[in-house]
């Protein structure tokens, strides 16, 4: 039985690395990455499964081999009578701690590109997250936000492809997280925060935008689109938006300037 | 002493003789099997109630994975519950499903069922005393679970249901009654229930600290502890430092929805058509304070496993664990750091960047005491001779599984690669291969090992390989698919994810796990069926039916009051197996050695 047993555990090596095998064949695999910094942390994923992957194949792989050998059923030899091994202890102490301590500094410029390096541009857009929604905010022709001729959308995100897009990330009631998978980015909305969130698209197309973090019962329907244009659909689109805002609400914000 | 002593003599004065027989005999079956002070029977106790609440928490489970295979089917058994919907899940009570799975798997089942149970079964007879150091507040720390299970449990009941905003209970979710039908009463009693397990644990925490310090037998240094003591001992140290801020946290947030005090609700939120009325606070705050606790306790619903785990594998593998001293470092090393890591559950909160990075090279580095103990457990077996028992299989797999949970941890450990993965089943994958098929997987081991010292018999080791086997195949068949959908970044807690383009043609996947899972919670039926029959007919163990060297094997099985029969007394520690001092493969701690002289008699015990 001893033979069986070692080949089961056999099997968490062999199924683990046909399950990422064959992940990317049938699409269970990373998103399509359409942002800039989506490369960088790509990589880094690829890096960590590539290091984990050799580390997970040595040690089930010496597991497997242990138990194989020195089970009971045939392994006639005296144990070997031993407390461990002190310069063991500090090879496989100081190589792991000397890795670890790699990734941690190899990382840091994709996070403080992804977190730290905020844009020098003023914010393209405003994002308010809120039970069970993205209300999205344009600045109007005068290219600020927070004035009267801001362009209101609804779980609608438009953003020119190529040019950096800096957009800040509110809450009305509860968290939110704003998750772009095909951008790699993701943002909790913290009521009482603005926080900034910046993407470079490098493909034009329509994506998804999902809520990451549990804001109630319709949690699961607080669905956005995101569509990256060329510049020229862009400006287009905001202005006909523009034109739509202005021309059901004219009257009524002209109205509002009087009082 | 002198307290107890007057405690038990008041009763007295009081009382008249000539009480019949009856009265008396109800009053020692109480103090015997119910308000027990004898921390085996409190061990048992723990044990019975947390098994029971396994039970209903893994049924809280499938019915998650019916709604992510089937969503919005009929649900088969729970659908009755459901009645007004048609028999279909309504998605307030998905979330509130997801919530009670993890609350009642965290603070009804894993922490109580280590320190608790084993903790409470072991600690003593372990290292020979004859029971612990304060068994009023040990019995009391059983009973001031009872409040925790009743509040759970009713809070299934009450008007909106369960706590739905996640076992982690983020504000302002949680904090505002309005924000989800959840967060009325099922909030409140979810924070009282909360409040009960932290008084339960920190009763328990001062007493097996005492109880390790003060009460070990003559020759039971610390560095001839048994690991699943170093494990249990350290454990009570994170408890007891932890804890506090826990409690604290859960009455602020008690606070804020009861007195409206806004400690984590910042102004002029309007939340569900309320303006709320408090402001100044934020809801950061509360995930700080939260998981100043919650990260240790990652720690202490796993440490125990990793001791418990060290033994048994010694025992079958016949051979001296490997690196006993590098490995009570690491144990205390993953505590220390434990407490400097928790902000890397909030690297994408909204929280300082530079604060992550700091939290992001801590993190990085508390993987390296798990490195350690996991070689130091190959290197356990390596020239061994492995008895593949059931105990030995389920401690084995603990192992293969930890390898798992932990590798996969160094990818949420860099940060970018957490932007991505964070909140997604990446991370789903990543706690239940620890918890799950590394803790639970060393639970079982330690029933099954433990078991006849407990009961006096043998568990059925044919069917407890049959059980071992499902539940391992099953297991990953359920989990390791989760690290893929991970990767296609698809969300956790969502009541139907499909409606999304990017995850649409992920339901496949997720009908094969939930058919997996639905194995692995039948099977099982097996593991019951054993346990209790074995409790009757299983074959009888005799003390020491494993040829294991520890304290508790020396002891009858199962220990009468006051557990042993003689003064142990230590000679050395518990994993001198395949010693050349003697002929048998195993050394007992309490033998003396060849060519010693007869021991001192045993006068100066405590
Ligand atoms: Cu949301
Ligand atoms: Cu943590």
């Amino acid at each position: 039985m001893g033979r069986f047993w070692s080949i089961l555990f056999l099997m968490v090596l062999v199924g683990g690395l046909g399950t990422f095998a064959v992940a990317p064949v049938i699409n269970h695999w990373l998103p399509k990455d359409v942002s800039e910094h989506g490369r960088a942390i790509d990589g880094l994923f690829y890096f960590i499964l590539g290091l984990t992957g050799v580390v997970f194949i040595a040690t089930e792989g010496v597991m497997f081999w242990f138990l194989w050998k020195y089970n009971s059923d045939s392994h006639s030899e005296p144990v070997k009578f031993t407390h461990g091994s002190h310069s063991l202890e500090i090879v496989w102490t100081i190589i792991p701690a000397a890795t670890l301590l790699f990734i941690a500094i190899y990382q840091m410029n994709a996070w403080a590109a992804a977190k730290m390096r905020k844009p020098e541009i003023p914010p393209t857009l405003e994002v308010t997250a809120h039970q069970f929604g993205w209300s999205i905010r344009y600045p109007g022709t005068d290219g600020e936000l927070g004035t009267k001729d801001d362009i209101y959308l609804e779980n609608e995100l438009h953003v020119p492809v190529d040019e950096e897009v800096l957009l800040e990330l509110k809450s009305a009631d509860v968290l939110h997280s704003f998750f772009l998978p095909n951008f790699r980015v993701k943002q909790d909305a913290v009521p009482g925060m603005k926080i900034p969130v910046w993407f470079r698209p490098k493909a034009e197309g329509k994506y998804d935008i999902v809520c990451a973090e549990l804001c109630g019962w319709g949690h699961y329907k607080m669905k956005g689109q995101i569509l990256v244009q060329s510049r020229r659909d862009f400006d287009l689109w905001l202005s006909q938006k523009f034109a739509e805002q202005s021309a059901v609400k004219g009257p009524a914000a002209a109205g509002a300037s009087e009082e | 002493m002198s307290s107890i002593t007057i405690g038990s003599q008041a009763p007295a004065h009081g009382h008249e003789h000539g009480h019949d027989q009856a009265h008396a005999h109800t009053a020692s079956f109480l103090s015997t099997y119910v308000f027990s002070k004898d921390h085996k029977v409190i061990g048992i106790q723990f044990l019975f109630s947390t098994l029971l609440w396994f039970l209903v928490g893994g049924l809280l489970a499938l019915a998650v994975r019916w709604q992510l295979a089937w969503p919005w089917s009929d649900v088969p058994l729970f659908g009755r519950l459901y009645a007004a919907e048609g028999g279909q899940m309504a998605p307030e009570a998905y979330t509130m499903l997801v919530t009670m799975h993890a609350s009642v798997m965290i603070f009804l089942v894993i922490i109580p069922i280590l320190a608790g149970a084993f903790g409470n079964f072991l600690i003593p007879l372990m290292i020979g005393a004859d029971d612990m150091a304060f068994p009023t507040l040990n019995m009391l720390s059983y009973w001031f679970m009872w409040p925790a299970f009743f509040f759970f449990g009713a809070s299934f009941f009450v008007e909106g249901g369960g706590a739905a905003a996640g076992w982690t209970s983020y504000p302002t979710l949680s904090s505002n009654p309005p924000a989800a039908p959840g967060s009325m009463s099922g909030q409140t009693l979810w924070l009282l229930g909360l409040t009960f397990v932290g008084i339960s644990s920190m009763m328990g925490s001062v007493n097996y600290m005492t109880t390790i310090i003060q009460m070990r037998a003559p020759g039971m240094s610390m560095f001839r502890l048994p690991l699943t003591i170093w494990a249990m001992f350290i454990t009570a140290v994170l408890q007891a430092f932890a804890l506090p801020v826990l409690t604290a946290a859960g009455f602020m947030q008690l606070m804020d929805r009861e007195l409206g005090t806004g400690f984590f609700t910042p102004e002029g939120s309007i939340i569900n058509n309320t303006i709320s009325t408090a402001g100044g606070g934020s809801p950061l705050l509360w995930q700080h304070l939260f998981w100043f606790y919650s990260h240790p306790a990652v720690y202490i619903m796993i440490l125990p496993a990793m001791g418990m785990v060290s033994d048994i594998i010694a025992c079958f593998a016949r051979k001296p664990i490997f690196g006993y001293k590098p490995m009570v470092y690491s144990i205390a090393g993953i505590a220390g750091l434990g407490f400097i890591v928790w902000g890397h559950h909030m690297f994408v909160s909204g929280m300082n960047p530079i604060l992550g990075a700091t939290f992001m090279v801590a993190t990085m580095m508390i993987a390296l005491p798990s490195a350690i103990k996991t070689f130091n457990w190959l290197g356990t077996i390596w020239g061994g001779k492995v008895q593949f028992t059931t105990p030995m299989l389920f401690a084995l797999a603990f192992v293969s599984m930890f390898i798992i949970g932990g590798l996969s941890g160094i990818f949420m450990a860099a940060t970018p690669v957490d932007i991505f993965i964070h909140d997604t089943y990446f991370i789903v994958a990543h706690f239940h291969y620890v918890l799950f098929a590394g803790t639970a997987m060393g639970v079982w081991g330690a029933i099954y090992f433990w078991y006849p010292k407990m009961f006096g018999r043998m568990m059925n080791e044919f069917w407890g390989k049959v059980h071992f086997f499902l539940t391992f195949v099953f297991l990953n068949g359920t989990f390791f698919p989760m690290h893929v959908l991970g990767a296609v970044g698809f969300p956790r807690r969502l009541a139907d994810p499909y409606h999304y383009e990017t995850f649409r043609h992920l339901q496949p996947m997720n009908q094969f796990m939930t058919l997996c899972a639905i194995g692995m919670v039948a099977s099982q039926i097996i593991f019951v069926v054993n346990f209790f029959y074995s409790m009757f007919f299983g074959p009888i163990a005799g003390r020491n039916p494993w040829r294991a060297n520890g304290l508790e094997w020396t002891a009858p099985s199962p220990p009468g009051h006051g557990n042993f029969d003689f003064q142990p007394i230590v000679y050395r520690g518990p994993y001198e197996y395949g010693s050349p001092e003697t002929t048998e493969d195993f050394y007992p701690q309490t033998q003396p050695p060849p060519d010693n002289a007869p021991p001192a008699p045993p006068g100066g015990h405590h």
